[in-house]
């Protein structure tokens, strides 16, 4: 895959990886801005919510210690209403390199997912971010490809297109 | 699709014989023998293969009695990959608010905004 800046648009498609052996969702994305400043994107509460939640809901973040050995818990949000809710520790923070969390939707209390999120510094102020999630067992992978895992995956792109509009 | 047929679907080509079989069956139908006869297994344990792939819907046999040719049904790989792509896309969608949350932090680079609680 080319990392050349003439080819952005391209090359920062997201593209998915779902071993037919393993239970695992692989999803690699590069993105145009350094390590450092794709990290803070992810661990910091104030720029999370801006992109995590899914586009027709508000995410609401009760806790957040976002440090080697800490935890989190975050609802979303959808016409005043709770839908949903999420919670994990944070096993490793290694600043603009690693991220590695724990993930359980409470509507499914005895699931748990591991998240090893890796930053390459791909050089030029851009990153490619290597997410790897890992669950029970392929039954578990396959019915999280298939509902999409978000809440509410269904009401298109408007979030998105709005988004964009705005340049 | 459903998730269970897609379950199947997965569990299905978990297994690299039945990949393989796969990849046979995409070239042209082919009978029980022939299927079996590049493998160091019997005809039953082909079989056996072949019932995964066929309760999968990825498989099914033509009319012809005799001979039984399976036949690969392409179409289930087609919705397959629809599905994969329909995840792509939300994790592209979501990818996007954080290319937009990126280039408005370009403004305020050196300024902290770790916050934790309470400001100061």
């Amino acid at each position: 895959m080319s990392t050349n800046a003439t080819h952005e648009a391209e090359t920062r498609q997201t593209t998915i990886e779902a071993d037919p052996n393993l239970p695992t969702i692989r999803i690699i994305r590069d993105f145009d801005a350094p390590p450092e400043k794709v990290f803070r994107a992810w661990i910091e509460p104030d720029l999370v919510v801006q992109w995590l939640g899914p586009k027709s809901t508000e995410m609401r973040i009760d806790k957040w210690d976002a440090d080697t050995g800490g935890n989190y818990r975050y609802v979303a949000i959808q016409n005043g209403e709770e839908v949903a809710a999420f919670y994990g520790s944070f096993h490793e923070v290694r600043p603009s390199e690693r991220l590695v969390q724990t993930f359980t939707w409470e509507g499914m209390p005895d699931g748990v997912s591991l998240e090893t999120m890796t930053f390459e510094d791909l050089g030029n102020g851009r990153t490619r971010t290597i997410g790897l999630s890992v669950v029970e067992n392929l039954e578990t992978r396959d019915a999280i490809m298939a509902s999409g895992m978000d809440v509410g995956v269904n009401e298109g792109y408007e979030k998105l297109d709005a988004l964009l509009a705005q340049g | 699709m459903s998730e269970d047929r897609l379950s199947r679907v997965f569990a299905a080509l978990a297994d690299p014989t039945r990949r393989d079989i796969v990849a046979r069956l995409a070239v042209g139908d082919a009978t029980v023998s022939q299927l079996a006869a590049p493998y160091n297994v019997s005809i039953q344990a082909v079989s056996k293969h072949l019932k995964v792939l066929e309760d999968a819907g990825l498989v099914t046999r033509s009319q012809d009695a005799q001979r039984r040719p399976r036949h690969l049904e392409a179409e289930v790989f087609d919705m397959m990959t629809a599905w994969i792509e329909r995840y792509r896309r939300q994790a592209e969608e979501r990818y996007r608010r954080l290319d937009a949350v990126l280039a408005s932090m370009d403004d305020d680079k050196s300024k902290p905004t770790i916050n934790k609680g309470a400001a100061s």
